[in-house]
């Protein structure tokens, strides 16, 4: 069996990852139908006034997008940790950062980036203009992999516990706060006819910091959870 | 004389420790809140602008400072634990949090309190009371992981490895909420600009020295009570006057 | 909630006392006998070990 190299590892972490959750289509569409469903609420809780629903619509979206991700966060390592797959990629040469990393990319795929392509199909039920959709996409597709990241650590931390994703989310969106704020700030930009470049400039910054901690974190936060 | 800090390391040491030093420190508080509280109230001036009301930051700001400062050397004493391995900086940690939480709820209350006849609200999406607010989740998050975890070990480093992540997102998060409530034009409760009188700046620095002086107080007793439960199967704990009654 | 605006501003002091430093008092006053209580409890816990023990 040849050595694995760093990348080789990610690779065969998020082909397997996306492999078995493709045998289990109903979990990443229940998180879909999640997002869906809660966005669509919201007209029913505050009238179908075009006007006010136009100018909630980011942040509507955004919350929801936080709220989906949470759901389905649960299960980036639980399956594994039952089986005792978990234990034994603790074990691979290869820097368990490398693995994890490969899993929350596998996550992303598969519940962040559903999001994002349904996310103007639900941007035009609230009547969003163009150029802020593109800006609200374009805004989810940076953050939305932060929130799997943050998120990752989060279900590393709470691994196994009884409380469970309740526990992860009262723990992850404080600290989600910020990509919220960006992401809706960009939009929000966009329909007073500033530029978002900033806000999505400092989105993007948000991702290269998460995409070089949180991985790392979320490893040694597995450790301590498995001891 | 070099003092043996390593000494202090020991619960059992620290225990003994603690237990002389808490009436100090408590005594020392009251005596502050006392004279803070007089100079605050009888010493400093109306306010030009706020009248009577502004009185309410001699504890709200000193609140707000201490709930920040203690989520610090939370996160201090749990870094220690996680790269020391030292038991009693993880207690230490776990010890602070209620702390650190109820100086947070105090400052959300007395915020609100004070942005009522500024503002007309209870509560206003000020950028400095909504960060305290994510504090506040970030302390009872703290709590909670560590309360949801049976083995004491996995505990303490579960929600230290929670408390360091969520002290390097306080930056962050101030800053974006600072962001977004310039964005949206949102009130500011500011005290009124120009320089402070001189009795108030007193009242201030010496209700912050009060807050301290209890908060001090108040961790060393409850990390003596989570000393006593972590090492209650030990010699020393059972030897101590007020196990044996 | 107008009732409440008049008095507060006829009674700021009051007001700025009850409402703030009489409630970060309480609060004080709450952790103090929480802390306590756990010592108690805790002592209690321990001395009952001990007793547990001492029976074998």
């Amino acid at each position: 069996m040849k050595e694995l190299t760093l990348f080789g590892m990610l690779k065969l972490v998020v082909q397997r990852d996306m492999t078995l959750a493709m045998r289990r289509r109903a979990d990443v569409l229940t998180t879909l139908i999640f997002f869906v469903m809660v966005v669509s609420l919201f007209p029913l809780g505050v009238g179908p006034e075009m006007e006010m629903l136009r100018k909630i619509a980011p942040g509507v979206l955004w919350v929801a997008a936080l709220l989906a991700s949470m759901l389905s966060l649960g299960r980036l390592f639980s399956a594994d940790h039952q089986d005792g797959t978990l234990e034994q990629l603790m074990l691979t040469p290869q820097p368990l950062a490398v693995v994890v990393l490969g899993k929350i990319i596998a996550h992303w795929m598969v519940s962040g980036l559903p999001l994002v392509l349904i996310a103007p199909v639900l941007g035009i039920q609230f009547d969003m203009r163009m150029e802020t959709l593109g800006i609200l996409i374009l805004g989810l597709l940076l953050g939305t992999p932060v929130l799997s990241m943050i998120g990752g650590i989060g279900a590393a931390l709470t691994l196994g516990l009884r409380g469970g994703g309740v526990l992860l989310s009262l723990l992850v969106l404080p600290l989600c706060i910020p990509i919220l704020i960006f992401g809706t700030a960009a939009v929000d930009a966009v329909a007073s006819g500033l530029s978002p470049v900033s806000h999505l400039s400092l989105l993007g910054a948000l991702l290269v910091l998460a995409l070089t901690f949180a991985p790392w974190v979320a490893a040694q936060a597995l450790r301590i959870s498995m001891e | 004389m070099a003092i043996n800090w390593f000494k202090y390391s020991a619960p059992s040491t620290f225990y003994a420790l603690a237990g002389k030093l808490i009436p100090w420190f408590a005594i020392s508080a009251a005596m502050m809140f006392a004279v803070g509280l007089y100079i605050g109230f009888f010493v400093a001036p109306v306010d030009y602008q706020q009248g009577e009301f502004y009185r309410i930051i001699f504890i709200h700001v000193p609140a707000s400072i201490l709930s920040m400062f203690l989520y610090l050397v939370m996160a201090g004493y749990a870094a220690l634990g996680l790269i020391f391995n030292t038991r009693l900086s993880a207690m230490m940690a776990t010890a602070i949090a209620p702390t650190g939480a109820l100086f947070a709820f105090i400052s959300l209350w007395t915020g609100a309190l004070w942005g009522k006849p500024m503002w007309g609200a209870w509560w206003v999406w000020d950028a400095r009371l909504t960060s305290e607010l994510i504090l506040l989740f970030l302390y009872l998050g703290y709590m909670a992981l560590h309360s949801s975890i049976d083995d004491p070990r996995r505990a303490d480093r579960a929600s230290a490895l929670l408390a360091i992540v969520g002290s390097v997102n306080v930056p962050i998060i101030y800053f974006s909420v600072k962001w977004w409530n310039t964005l949206h034009q949102g009130s500011t409760i500011k005290f009124s600009g120009t320089t402070m009188h001189v009795a108030m700046q007193q009242a201030m620095f010496i209700m912050l020295a009060a807050c301290w002086l209890y908060a001090i107080a108040v961790v060393l007793a409850r990390v003596r009570s989570v000393i006593l439960e972590r090492e209650r199967q030990t010699k020393w704990v059972a030897e101590l006057p007020e196990v044996r009654g | 909630m107008n009732g409440l605006d008049i008095w507060m501003r006829e009674n700021p002091l009051t007001y700025v006392w009850l409402g703030s430093y009489a409630f970060a008092l309480l609060i004080f006053a709450v952790e103090i006998v929480l802390v306590r209580h756990k010592r108690n409890l805790t002592l209690e816990q321990i001395r009952l070990l001990r007793e547990a023990g001492e029976e074998d």
